[in-house]
């Protein structure tokens, strides 16, 4: 049921280069992520992602010089309010889902050292 | 009097008003019928019998006092009961988002989407399956099982707002709360033979949805028909200070009651060339273009058009909505909410806490995105995309200069089997190809049923409007099924 001619990559622009990413690679990504991941998990998010990002290459087929991006679809709006104080959430609630909490804050190992 | 859960949303706000039952016996009936099939369908990942119950009883309390001075105002749904897609914030009631991260999260607060149907009366049956964080077009990537299509158990409802299409299309609820980035709710709607609502971006509050990709993210509505997915859809929309992308936009002036043939002279229809490729289901095709053709019989106008940056819609999708997704699910660290898996430091705990209850779509796509974002590649992905998407708003501004209302399928084939695409996850992108299109520009789309395959699978027919056009869109949907009785089939459960 695959649109005919989808999955071949098209036309590789110069700013992406030909895309299988390295185990190295995927390492970095999960790291940034904070994903910790199996070693089996890696290889094959290596092999998925490589051939998504090949497939997105696509996208430098386009001429996109004078084209500004869309971040957003509706017209931008400054949404501002009365510059009044007004009750929060309060502490209780927002820790009530918290995992380890001690004396009204979120528990936490030590940052520095 | 037939059974209370085959009443349409009309037919049972009318029967609670003359009192031909009440809301408990309403209720009731939603909640055996939900015991009956939830072991076949797993459409539900929370069910609250007690307190739905409870909340019935004060309705047909309410409706008691009512009656006794008729001519007081009356909540629009009071004693109704609707199911709530499971990224929705319900206060007090377990919101997972299908995911195992969340698995004990127990919102604070209403979503403002929830909060209007409360005010409006409505009585929360549940929270619906989803894929997990909304990522997803089967509701396969649900950490709490799979949701099975009423047509064929064999087979998926759709998604990422599986639960609440079946839950609509088996008559476990009237009516539901969906949400659609890439086509959660049309593609779903179109898989179970139902009407869904994709409204344009902005049109309803998104404070309180689990955000996923925040500039596609859209709350929309599933049920039995245009007209009761409308009065839904009029009761959540509007602009919401708690939501700074929401939009002041004035409600649609749409009477369901209008005859077709004033509908459709006139209407012009545009039919994209870039959607009816090789590729689509033969049986798709079929339907879509008799209900187009049956709309020019009643005397619409239908032309063919080109949306020429339709086929780079997918590969844009899968970059945006990913790099959004990877910022908006930074906050799952283990620490503020959920479990947590402890290690010696934070980085350890967000990372182990992560990868462990993140399923593997997630960790897919978040990664997709922190790559699409980080250093050196922003503009080369990211930021491409983004002009990219540009281009394709840009078509569809071209193309409501000249038509009304865009007519298309929904997706290439009628639901696939379970299992199916698992194992190519770029397969499954695929799927949407037809739906990311209006996410991308914003605008909005409905899904309404256009008849079934032959193997009694439904199909659906996407129509799509200019921004805030819904109006155009209930209307022709409504026209529609007047002048047909797809919308009326139903599954053999």
């Amino acid at each position: 049921m695959i649109p005919s001619g989808s999955l071949e990559a098209g036309g590789l622009g110069d700013i992406i280069a030909p895309m299988t990413l390295t185990i190295d690679e995927v390492e970095y990504i999960a790291e940034l992520a904070r994903l910790s991941l199996r070693q089996k998990e890696k290889e094959i998010y290596r092999e998925q992602l490589s051939k998504i990002l090949d497939y997105a290459a696509r996208l430098n087929d386009l001429d996109t010089a004078s084209i500004p991006g869309t971040f957003s679809v509706v017209p931008h709006q400054i949404s501002l309010r009365q510059d009044q104080s007004r009750p929060g959430i309060g502490e209780e609630k927002l820790l009530r889902n918290a995992p380890l909490t001690e004396e009204g804050q979120f528990k936490v190992p030590p940052i520095l050292d | 009097m037939p059974e209370f859960s085959q009443l349409t949303l009309k037919q049972i706000t009318a029967g609670l008003r003359k009192g031909d039952f009440s809301s408990r016996e309403l209720v009731q009936a939603f909640l055996d019928r939900i015991e009956r099939l939830e072991p076949q369908l797993n459409a539900f990942i929370s069910i609250q019998p007690e307190k739905v119950l409870e909340q019935a009883d004060q309705a047909d309390r309410r409706y008691r006092t009512w009656r006794k001075s008729p001519e007081s105002s009356l909540p629009a749904l009071l004693g109704v009961p609707v199911a709530v897609k499971d990224v929705l914030c319900v206060n007090g009631l377990r919101c997972t988002a299908g995911s195992r991260i969340l698995e004990n999260f127990e919102p604070v607060y209403d979503a403002t989407a929830v909060a209007r149907l409360i005010a409006a009366g409505g009585l929360i049956l549940g929270k619906t399956n989803t894929d997990e964080f909304a990522m997803g077009s089967s509701t396969e990537n649900s950490a709490y099982g799979v949701t099975h299509n009423p047509w064929d158990i064999n087979r998926v409802p759709g998604g990422s707002s599986g639960g609440s299409a079946a839950a609509v299309a088996a008559n476990m609820a009237p009516i539901a709360l969906g949400t659609d980035t890439g086509g959660s709710v049309r593609q779903p709607a179109s898989y179970c033979g139902i009407t869904g609502i994709k409204p344009s971006y902005g049109r309803v509050s998104r404070y309180g949805l689990i955000a996923f990709g925040s500039s596609l993210d859209v709350v929309g509505v599933l049920g039995q028909n245009v007209e009761d997915v409308s009065r839904v859809f009029n009761l959540i929309a509007g602009h919401d200070p708690q939501d700074s992308t929401s939009v002041d936009a004035p409600a649609p002036n749409f009477s369901p009651d209008q005859p077709p043939e004033n509908v459709f002279k006139s209407l012009r229809i545009g039919v994209p060339q870039e959607y009816f490729i090789s590729g689509l289901q033969p049986e798709v095709e079929a339907c879509v273009k008799t209900a187009i053709k049956l709309m020019e019989d009643y005397g619409a106008l239908v032309e063919m058009i080109s949306l020429p940056h339709t086929e780079y819609s997918v590969p844009v999708y899968y970059l945006i909505a990913p790099a959004e997704a990877s910022a908006n699910l930074a906050r799952y660290d283990g620490i503020r909410y959920g479990p947590r898996l402890d290690a010696d430091s934070i980085q350890a705990i967000n990372s182990i806490t992560r990868g462990e209850k993140f399923g593997s779509e997630v960790k897919r796509r978040v990664m997709l995105g922190t790559y699409a974002l980080s250093a050196g590649y922003y503009d080369a992905y990211y930021g491409q995309a983004q002009k990219v998407r540009t281009l394709i708003k840009n078509d569809f501004e071209r193309a409501f200069e000249q038509v009304d209302i865009i007519a298309a399928p929904v997706a290439p084939s009628t639901a696939f089997k379970i299992g199916e695409h698992t194992d190519d996850p770029l397969s499954m992108y695929l799927e949407d190809i037809f739906t990311i299109p209006a996410n991308l520009a914003g605008i909005p789309g409905l899904t309404v049923p256009a008849g079934l395959d032959q193997n009694r699978l439904p199909v659906g027919i996407q129509l799509m409007g200019a921004p805030f056009k819904e109006d155009v869109l209930f209307k022709t949907g409504q026209a529609f099924q007047s002048i047909t009785r797809h919308h009326l089939e139903k599954p053999i459960l």
